[in-house]
């Protein structure tokens, strides 16, 4: 490191706030993405505007490349440290600085954990939607960054739909407001471009989150198919019954079998599929959606349809889907886990597909699936002590990515692209589309030194790579109507 | 009727001559934004619904598209656009619904225009042909410039085909009006927010607050039990949405100012209509420009001078310096030679 940027970074930051000991950096070599690690030149953890302002200041003189880091949860390697540059943790931005109940809103600091925000939205019986199975955890700038989902999506939107606004950091520590407390904001809407962009384009200080009202009652409905196409079409059939479930989630047999087992959420293991079907909202509304739902999951084939007998168990049923992760681990040394999203019709040919390619690879796959949104997580099953499977789940998972593109839909629904999937986002961007995603990072970041070589394949990558773009006609699938 | 060759063509030949493009779908929405000096850039042939499967949640249509036919379709299978987009006019399209940007009376419940776009086929100022966003709800590859599409005024890029979500349409939809003064009706509406009901829209005339219950048959019924007031058959949705209501005539200039929904009384001269439970704030006032945008700039909001001027001064709140900037960057990243509706959303831009 240059001991001229050094002496800046000290100069600017309490000693405390500066690690820059390879023991101390060790921690903060990876993410959530534990197969790509990368020990930093240093960790900076500013707790104020101008400490981090002097920090990217300091980068930018120095040409030093700078990443973003919230809690380190994230599943694609978006905050991987690079070898040559510091890592900017906003974990001690961790005040809330404003709950208003009156507009709905809080006001709080990027190092914030997603649910702390519900938690003390809770006395006024208001709440934070966006639920990412790692809201104990992450934190609501890293949600920012990712646009993080959650298994609410359907009815309550993503993360870019729950922020009105956020206080950024350009690169020249140029304090920029996006969005307000308002419903909307003049000139463009540079907030929703801010959310999903892993941290390229800016560094998020302060974000205002809207508040919902915590509706009156929550049930679940749990139905159990003989075919995961049987429990596709029910998905289908719920929607076409005008019905908006809060969430609608799917598992396959396997996932079914490890979340019993983990969990025991009182799951049926001989089903080939379940749903569950949560609906939310006014008592007396609830009370009649839960009679149609279940209508329709019987007419649809369900072999078993079972509503929640009281919270306990509601909670229950819950604890099997948000465990299936950790069920999975505990029946395989180790599991990859996508991320692609389809037009939900697709549903029953991609994992058809899926269990060829299983077969083809030899490696077994759980599949969880946000059925409401369509957004697919196979757990690719495999054991990296092995010599060559780490290589051949990610040529499993790249392939299962590129059928996500080819039947219209995409390489992530919620994890983000990171470093993970720069492979994949080639196959579902043209050179143009990228060369434009180039462009408008350079408009926020002309040094391009705002967390550099993620989110974004570049051209020579692609071109490298010999992967084509596979929309726009040419395609392997030419029957299915696609974007 | 595809028509994206002519469009490309058209907009390659701007780029080679350097000639300005206005763009327009419908022509009803002139009145909104600044004056645009260019040659016309006619979109509305460029018109037909791509695909709609209702169990899919979201139909795509080329951007010349009336908006009409689309809800009609959309109507048809018992679905509806939830941010309820004013037509102003019978030509309308759905490319200069998602230009505009504006949402109507469900907005602060069923979400916004921008909230809804998943998906953008567009032309940008370099004449190319670009995708982004798709059909499916969650999608993080890339950034979203489809959503930044949504209230661009079409400066950006010309749009050609454009995805958007859309939701059924609840089975019950019923409106109450209460007598109260501005006061009350404030408080009221601060109070509505904070209870488990299925709100979808909210009008205050001065008089008289109108309030939707919208969701199922039991759950509607269950809402207006604790709501009371008076049962009223047609509310004044549409007429509010569509600007036809008595207090959007005459000429006195229409001021939208945008709030934080609980922020106190403008307490500015002149008429004024409030709507989204409080943060949609219209003005009819002779009132400086100047004075009402720093009363909603005080208040946490921003002032749009909708209508009732001549379309040479600024419109839109102006932009704090450093936030210009990167509008300017970003107009270069998609239209560096600045062809498409120039100073339509701020002059220079």
């Amino acid at each position: 490191m240059k001991p001229a940027f050094l002496s800046e970074l000290r100069a600017a930051l309490p000693a405390h706030a500066l690690l820059v000991e390879a023991e101390a950096l060790r921690p903060y070599e990876c993410d959530g993405l534990s197969a790509y690690r990368q020990v930093p030149l240093a960790v900076c953890l500013p707790d104020s505007l101008e400490q981090a302002r002097a920090v990217l200041r300091a980068c930018k003189t120095h040409g030093v490349p700078v990443v973003a880091r919230g809690a380190g949860t994230g599943l694609s390697g978006g905050a991987l440290p690079l070898a040559d540059g510091v890592i900017l943790s906003l974990a001690r931005f961790n005040r809330i600085l404003e709950i208003d109940p009156a507009n709905r809103l809080a006001r709080v600091q990027p190092g914030v954990r997603n649910l702390a925000i519900s938690e003390a939205a809770a006395p006024h019986g208001l709440y934070y939607a966006p639920d990412p199975s790692s809201q104990i955890a992450c934190s609501i700038g890293g949600n920012v960054a990712e646009n993080s989902g959650g298994v609410h999506c359907l009815k309550y939107g993503l993360t870019v739909h729950n922020v009105l606004a956020v206080k950024m950091l350009t690169l020249d520590g140029e304090l920029i407001e996006l969005g307000l407390a308002a419903l909307d904001s003049p000139g463009y809407d540079l907030l929703a471009l801010m959310n999903g962009s892993e941290g390229l384009l800016g560094v998020v200080v302060e974000v205002t989150v809207k508040l919902l009202v915590k509706p009156e009652r929550a049930q679940v409905v749990l139905a159990a198919f003989a075919s995961v196409e049987a429990a596709g079409a029910a998905v289908a059939d719920i929607i076409a019954a005008g019905i908006l479930p809060a969430g609608l989630e799917m598992m396959d047999n396997l996932s079914i079998s490890a979340a019993e087992d983990f969990v025991h959420a009182g799951y049926p293991t001989d089903a080939a599929a379940i749903l569950l079907c949560e609906l939310d909202g006014a008592n007396a509304e609830v009370s009649e959606q839960i009679m149609a739902v279940r209508e329709v999951l019987l007419k649809a084939g369900a072999s078993e349809v079972r509503t929640a007998a009281d919270e306990a168990q509601r909670l229950k049923f819950w604890a099997g889907r948000k465990g299936a992760f950790p069920a999975v681990g505990r029946i395989s040394p180790d599991y990859y886990c996508m991320d692609g999203t389809i037009p939900r019709k697709h549903l029953a040919f991609v994992l058809r597909r899926i269990a060829e390619l299983s077969e083809q690879y030899g490696l077994r796959v759980a599949n969880v699936f946000h059925a409401g949104d369509g957004n697919l997580h196979p757990l690719i099953l495999f054991d990296a002590n092995q010599p060559g499977e780490l290589k051949k789940a990610e040529d499993f998972g790249t392939d299962i990515l590129t059928l996500c593109v080819e039947v219209g839909g995409t390489v992530t629904g919620e994890h983000g692209v990171g470093v993970e999937k720069l492979d994949a986002t080639c196959s579902q961007f043209a050179p143009a589309e990228l060369a434009q995603f180039h462009a408008v990072k350079a408009a926020f970041d002309p040094d391009g030194l705002l967390n550099p070589g993620k989110a974004v394949p570049t051209l020579h990558r692609c071109a490298e790579l010999g992967r084509m773009h596979v929309s726009g006609g040419q395609l392997p699938f030419p029957e299915l109507p696609r974007f | 009727m595809d028509k994206q060759a002519e469009l490309l063509d058209r907009v390659r030949q701007a780029a080679a001559a350097g000639t300005p493009l206005c763009i327009r779908g419908g022509g009803g929405k002139t009145f909104y934004g600044r004056h645009c000096e260019g040659e016309p850039l006619e979109v509305s042939g460029h018109r037909g619904i791509v695909s709609y499967e209702p169990s899919e949640l979201v139909v795509t249509a080329r951007a010349g598209t009336p908006l009409a036919e689309i809800e009609t379709a959309l109507a048809d299978n018992g679905q509806l656009f939830p941010f309820e987009p004013p037509h102003f006019g019978p030509a309308a399209t759905l490319g200069g619904m998602v230009a505009a940007g504006l949402s109507g009376p469900r907005r602060p419940w069923g979400g916004s225009v921008r909230d809804a776009v998943l998906g953008v086929k567009l032309l940008n100022g370099k004449g190319e042909v670009l995708r982004f966003g798709g059909q499916v709800m969650k999608n993080v590859a890339g950034y979203d410039l489809s959503r930044l599409m949504a209230g661009a005024l079409g400066t950006l890029g010309v749009l050609l085909e454009v995805s958007v979500k859309v939701l059924p349409r609840p089975a019950e939809e019923r409106t109450r009006a209460f007598e109260l003064d501005a006061g009350a009706a404030a408080a009221r509406q601060i109070e509505w927010g904070r209870l488990p009901l299925s709100l979808s829209g909210t009008l205050y005339d001065g008089e008289r607050l109108y309030v939707r219950l919208c969701g199922s048959a039991q759950g509607v019924a269950a809402g207006l039990e604790s709501l009371g007031g008076e049962e009223v058959s047609d509310g004044p949705w549409r007429e509010a949405r569509e600007q036809t209501l008595p207090f959007f005539q005459g000429e006195a200039p229409l001021w939208r100012i945008s709030l934080p929904a609980a922020a106190p009384a403008l307490n500015l001269p002149g008429a004024s209509l409030t709507e989204w439970g409080g943060a949609l704030r219209w003005l009819r006032t002779d009132l400086p420009a100047e004075l009402v945008r720093q009363r909603a700039a005080a208040l946490g909001g921003h002032a749009t001078l909708f209508r009732g001027h001549d379309g040479r001064g600024e419109v839109f709140q102006p932009l704090a310096p450093a936030l210009r900037v990167l509008h300017m960057q970003v107009k270069r990243a998609l239209d560096p030679l600045g062809l498409f509706n120039p100073g339509r959303m701020y002059a220079g831009l």
